[in-house]
């Protein structure tokens, strides 16, 4: 389970509008618990560094920015659990391509987002024998 | 050579639940195999099936990516620090 805050969803629908149609992506800052749910604190939106012509169905977060951000996730007493992405005119729901380059752990959030406009959102988690996403409940928090 | 592997936040659960580990190597393919040997279950992590590293897995040795290097014939020094760092990548269908 995840633990989202109504402003974080609106923060991470936004943020695939204004990146449409090319993909949004972003990190999910906050904290692993006990019981193996995640509760994010905030959203870390990343500006999506793959080539122009393969932002509409391609997004990349270097090294270097996911090590800043960790950086600042403890500084905080933080940890990065989890990234956002959009798919543009798709539906939220992760691709072969997803499955590929997913690690274990993180939570991975999908924003369908249709003619620009954000219709749907859901969290997935990868199985660690990597077969497989599995769908993350998602709990709306108090922030 | 002694060398200290860091092992990112994901596969931690899959290294004893270690940040970091010491194993002997010379290059830094050495250190990867001594490291998946006793963690098997890492290695479909960090290599795919043609037994390369896989994209999004990136290596530095003392902060130096090893692609800029001789990848994982990069030699390696006792006391340096070989860190695995993910990239994150993904995106829907081809369109």
């Amino acid at each position: 389970m995840i633990v989202l805050s109504q402003q974080q969803i609106g923060a991470m629908n936004a943020h695939g509008e204004r990146d449409y149609p090319y993909e949004c992506c972003g990190l999910l800052i906050g904290s692993f618990k006990a019981d193996g749910s995640k509760e994010v604190v905030e959203t870390y939106p990343i500006s999506n560094a793959r080539e122009e012509e393969a932002k509409r169905n391609r997004f990349l977060i270097r090294p270097e920015e996911l090590l800043a951000g960790e950086r600042a996730a403890r500084q905080k007493g933080l940890d990065v659990v989890g990234f956002y992405h959009s798919h543009p005119d798709d539906a939220a729901v992760p691709s072969g391509y997803d499955l590929d380059h997913a690690w274990p752990i993180y939570s991975y959030i999908v924003v369908s987002v249709r003619e620009g406009s954000a219709r749907d959102l859901r969290s997935w988690e990868m199985e660690g024998d990597r077969s497989k996403f599995n769908p993350e409940e998602i709990s709306k928090g108090q922030q | 050579m002694a060398v200290t592997i860091i092992i990112p936040t994901p596969l931690r659960q899959f290294a004893g639940g270690s940040a970091q580990l010491v194993f002997e190597a010379n290059n830094v393919g050495q250190a990867l195999d001594s490291l998946t040997t006793k963690y098997v279950e890492l290695r479909k992590h960090l290599y795919n099936d043609q037994n390369a590293l896989r994209s999004f897995v990136n290596v530095y040795v003392n902060d130096e990516d090893i692609r800029h290097a001789q990848s994982l014939e990069t030699p390696v020094s006792d006391g340096d620090t070989v860190m695995i760092v993910p990239s994150i990548a993904g995106g829907k269908k081809k369109i």
